[in-house]
């Protein structure tokens, strides 16, 4: 048997085509007579379109056409029911009512993008503007409380947590604020929408879940969903804004429509801060009681969110302790205050990021208040089970990530006192947190074709986000058909491919890969069957358990000598190939577990005395995700998880004119995110081995959205160490430490 | 958003640039990393695109008598040019401050000093309150977000920051622009080149109609090999200041200020050069008392709007760090 290659952090496979250009995102696909659609926003928060111009726009050469509320077609699917929180923001051009900030009030389409743009800044629209509301506070008597968030029900308890609470030695009730966040990965949205007579779509589309978007426009077109393909082969970055279709996604199909044509449509990085979704702006409560050593006894986490005023998204920041800490008595709870705003949606570690922010330096508020090491503290509240679901873990390595992070940051030498380090100017300090985040695991198809040539060519439509998708499935593929990774091809994105589930929530390497495997492994043994029953095979008569694979041929177990190769087997079946699909559902055993990936980080923060400016100096980060199927894209998850958790906990804030509702922080110039130079020389990821045959087929758990958990409160902890000073909302800025 | 159509024209000497200048509506053009973003976004709306970025005026030159610095050198020649580091440290560090590698590769002497505001409602055409882009219509930045505003030099009618490091480094080092234009050639001190913006903040330079910058002077002497320049941002670095201070000192041997200059960034309508934090400290012994006066002199007068109130105490604190770092020399 050769090595295996699962696991090795060999280079990504599409990373030639990626440097060299050749990989087509959806806006580069060449569609022959494109036309080229412009949005137009809204330029209040809340109100009335009272009129719309459009004859100037329509007057520039080149326009095909000028939609509006007045004349866009009625999207028949409107009556539907709602199937998810982003729903009515989809329902483009059917009113006047302005929602928010950018609505779109009209799309020019025009034989240039130059000429579409130039129109659509000669559409004159005329409003009646309302006073929007954006407050959370203000607006708390308005304040209700959903069902169901994403990690179940919005309010929990068990045990008596208001008594213990009540009786505890020491507390710690405090509130946790974190501004919106906007989603601004590197590819803008971008769909190409194509129809091929009335009533077939086809759309190329910058998206995380082809499968999802072919639901949604279909329905909303009112067409049978098989009518509708989706096609995204690359993508420039997702983080949960690419998991749903936007406004822009039924607008493209629309012009489409209108004009005969087939339409592109690009966003403009300002109208990514408008109506793509963003992570909402929270207010957390969260009270701690502990006993003399430190014991938890009393935990309670309740998140104020935002919403839209038409679609419902929770920000499940208060899920994220239960199963983290062994305590008994525990309350949590989540409410929504409606607000002039577009409908917010996941964002990398939806509920997690936020939550463990409020969760996390509300422990080392506990532990400076206990006099116990912040690391001590977790330890004493260890969990052994999932206390919440009184379920055993799949499996959970924290304690070594624990150990593993503390030995490489130096934890133990770290003083107990906060201002108690410094470097001229500057104060030194470190802080911790503890990472989570449930591995979720989801029905997948996959098809294994072994080729008349022996290569492989593996199926699936998934998505890569840049994330390593192409590369792993190939990996796991590789080894359990038994051909080279040089001869093994991973497709995706594409709906004509098995269906696989929404490429976000950290579940593709657990769900499409266990899908991919079992489809590999079942099309290894249909070659193996073939072989063993056809005389002229140099392994017929054996039976199939004394049948291996390896480097594109079978062998025989005991006599490696007698080898027959994929591309003869596949040749002597007389067909094209030799093929097997699966649809593979989670394990049986994860009904009894509870199944999370932890880690834990450890930081470096140096504050300036003199200005107060705050520079992130060195990360250490210790994750256990089940099985890593490839070391290097692994790492790289998890390192720009952390380089986002610094833009999360020093820099990212979406502004809001109070007065308009307008979105004023809507350039890169004014939402800052992490520059080369604000990201330290030294991150160290340290992925622990950990077995977990429960958790999914490949054993792995994924690991996409932990790297940033934890990082707002590491962050701010190290603050509070460095300083002295406590601050409690996102992000830090220097006015908040001077 | 809309680009109406506009000419470009790329004269093919000073000469033919000074007449395409003339023209109603005529726009100059040269690294282009601030107007083209702006005539993208519908801000400036010219007539005429008049690209000078190939006429020769791109030397610099360092002597004895000081330094000529064409009005087309680039940033980063000039941030890195051993001798500007070496004669007129704050210069070379103000430019290597700003902005990103791929901009300062770009952009130009001459249109780092004619650069427009950040402000959110300049750029923003959505919002209908800006008296420097319409004038008469508001200032909506007045109660609105105001964290990348103005302190001083700030009106009734605008309070928006001049965004430049460059132009603060040069008013700290005396600097002169030379300018050519339907009157011929004149000299500005770069203090006298930005104005406040008053009832006019749609006025921002006082050059006239066709005025083409030429090139750039500064004496070289003790006090400006003595400069330094301090910048505040929200992040490391390719971020526009939230407070900047350039500061010289020339000292005797006991330590008593015999001149120094001071000029503020991030927190001013124009750079600004501050006489009274420079009086602050000339006959004093160099140290935090006189540096702390400075710092008080320099925000005297400010008018912080709610959300900029951290940046008065901000300024002084730059104010004193620069003239810490002056103090110690290069």
């Amino acid at each position: 048997m050769s090595e295996q290659v699962t696991g090795k952090g060999v280079d990504r496979v599409d990373a030639h085509a990626k440097v060299t250009g050749k990989a087509r995102y959806a806006a580069e696909i060449e569609v022959a007579n494109v036309a080229h659609a412009v949005i137009v926003g809204a330029a209040i928060g809340r109100g009335t379109l009272a009129a719309i111009d459009v004859a100037a726009a329509r007057a520039v050469p080149g326009v095909l056409a000028v939609l509006t509320p007045d004349d866009a077609p009625r999207l028949p699917g409107l009556s539907k029911p709602r199937s998810s929180p982003q729903d009515r923001q989809l329902q483009v051009l059917q009113d006047r009512e302005i929602r928010y900030d950018g609505q779109p009030i009209a799309v020019v389409v025009a034989e240039t993008l130059e000429r579409a743009r130039e129109a659509a800044g000669l559409v004159v629209a005329r409003y009646e503007p309302a006073k929007p509301a954006l407050s959370i506070e203000e607006n708390i008597g308005a304040a209700y409380r959903p069902q169901e968030t994403a990690r179940g029900p919005a309010e929990t308890r068990r045990g008596d947590p208001d008594g213990a609470l009540a009786r505890a030695r020491v507390k710690i009730e405090q509130t946790y604020v974190m501004a919106p966040e906007a989603h601004n990965p590197m590819e803008m949205h971008a769909t190409i929408a194509v129809w091929q007579g009335e009533d077939r779509l086809m759309l190329y589309d910058a998206t995380q879940g082809g499968f999802v978007v072919r639901e949604k426009i279909a329905a909303l077109f009112g067409l049978p969903k098989e009518n509708v393909r989706v096609i995204s082969h690359f993508l420039g970055g997702g983080f949960g804004c690419k998991g749903s279709p936007w406004s822009h996604v039924p607008l493209c199909a629309m012009a489409a429509k209108a004009t005969r044509r087939a339409v592109k449509l690009v966003l403009t990085r300002p109208q990514m801060f408008h109506f793509v979704g963003h992570r909402p702006r929270t207010v957390q409560r969260v009270a701690l009681g502990a006993d003399a050593r430190g014991k938890l006894v009393a935990m309670k986490h309740e998140l104020l969110g935002w919403t839209s005023r038409f679609d419902e998204f929770i920000e499940p920041a208060a899920a994220w302790g239960r199963p983290v800490y062994a305590c008994d008595d525990v309350y949590t709870s989540h409410e929504l205050v409606r607000l002039d705003v577009a409908t917010p949606t996941f964002m990398r570690a939806p509920g997690a990021a936020s939550g463990s922010f409020a969760l996390e330096t509300a422990m080392d508020e506990l532990a400076w208040a206990l006099g116990i090491d912040p690391l001590e503290l977790r330890l004493r509240n260890y969990a052994d089970k999932d206390h919440q679901e009184d379920k055993p873990f799949s499996s959970k390595e924290l304690r070594a990530c624990y150990q593993r992070a503390a030995q490489a940051f130096g934890w133990a030498k770290r003083p107990r006192a906060p201002r108690a380090t410094r470097d001229g100017e500057w104060l030194v300090g470190s802080g911790m947190a503890t990472a989570s985040y449930p591995a979720h695991h989801r029905p997948s198809s996959a098809m294994v074709r072994v080729r008349g040539d022996g290569s492989v060519v593996a199926q699936a439509g998934s998505h890569d986000l840049g994330t390593g998708t192409y590369t792993i499935m190939a990996q796991i593929a590789a080894d359990a058909v038994g051909q080279d990774l040089a001869r093994v091809r991973f497709e995706l994105g594409d709906t004509n491919l098995p269906e696989a589930p929404l490429a976000a929530g950290s579940q593709t390497a657990a769900s499409v890969g266990s899908a991919v495997k079992l489809a590999a492994m079942a099309a290894r043994a249909e070659l193996v069957r073939a072989a063993v029953a056809d005389p002229e095979s140099p392994l017929h008569g054996l039976a199939a358990a004394e049948v291996d694979a390896d480097q594109g041929a079978l062998f025989a177990r005991r006599e490696p000598a007698r080898r027959d190769g994929f591309a003869d087997v596949v040749r002597r079946s007389g067909k094209d190939e030799i093929a097997a699909r699966v649809d593979a559902l989670e394990k049986e055993e994860r009904k009894r577990l509870s199944c999370h990936s932890f880690g834990a980080q450890m930081c470096e923060v140096r504050v300036s005395e003199v200005t107060g400016e705050i520079r992130v100096s060195r990360v250490v980060g210790a994750f256990a995700g089940g099985k890593i199927l490839n070391a290097k894209t692994a790492r790289s998850q998890l390192l720009g998880g952390i380089v986002w958790g610094i833009g999360l906990a020093l820099l990212e804030e979406v502004v809001r004119d109070a007065r308009t509702g307008r979105v004023v922080t809507r350039e890169l110039q004014d939402y800052h995110l992490p520059v080369n130079r604000d990201v330290p020389g030294v991150i160290e990821v340290i992925l622990l081995d950990e077995v977990d045959p429960y958790v999914s087929e490949v054993g792995a758990k994924g690991l996409g959205e932990l790297g940033i958990t934890g990082m707002g409160a590491a962050i701010s902890n190290a603050v509070f160490h460095a300083t002295g000073r406590r601050v409690r909302e996102l992000p830090i800025r220097l006015e908040h430490v001077l | 958003m809309s680009a109406p159509p506009l000419r470009y024209v790329r004269p093919a000497d000073e000469a033919a640039a000074l007449e395409a200048l003339a023209q109603d509506g005529a726009v100059l053009l040269a690294g282009g990393t601030n107007v083209v973003d702006l005539v993208r976004l519908g801000v400036t709306r010219p007539a005429v695109l008049v690209d000078v970025s190939r006429l020769p005026l791109a030397a610099i030159e360092v002597g004895d008598e000081g330094l000529v610095l064409g009005a087309l050198a680039r940033n980063s020649d000039v941030g890195h040019h051993p001798r500007v580091r070496e004669r007129f440290p704050a210069l070379a560090e103000a430019l290597l401050s700003g902005a990103s590698p791929q901009l300062r590769n770009l952009a130009t002497v001459g249109g780092n000093l004619l650069q427009r505001t950040r402000c959110v409602y300049f750029r923003q055409l959505e919002e209908r309150a800006c008296n420097k882009r319409a004038p008469g219509s508001g200032c909506a930045a007045m109660d609105g977000w105001t964290r990348m505003h103005a302190v001083l030099g700030t009106s009734d009618a605008c309070i928006a920051a001049n965004p430049s490091d460059m132009s603060v480094a040069l008013a700290a080092l005396d600097a002169v622009v030379h300018v050519r234009g339907p009157k011929g050639e004149r000299s500005i001190p770069v203090e006298a080149l930005h104005t406040e913006p008053g009832a006019h903040p749609e006025v921002e330079t006082t050059l006239g109609k066709g005025d083409l910058i030429v090139r750039v002077t500064a004496p070289a002497t003790r006090l400006a090999a003595r400069s330094r320049y301090v910048k505040v941002r929200d992040r490391a670095s390719y971020a526009f200041a939230l407070a900047s201070c350039a500061a010289c000192l020339d000292f005797d041997a006991g330590g008593i200020v015999r001149e120094a200059r001071v000029a503020l960034g991030g927190l001013a309508t124009k750079p600004w050069r501050s006489k009274a934090a420079e009086a602050a400290l000339v006959g004093r012994k160099v140290g935090s008392e006189a540096f702390r006066a400075a710092g008080d002199a320099a925000l005297e007068g400010a008018r912080p709007r709610p959300g900029n109130a951290f940046k008065v105490d901000l300024g002084k604190r730059v104010v004193v760090r620069a003239l810490e770092l002056a103090a110690r020399g290069a």
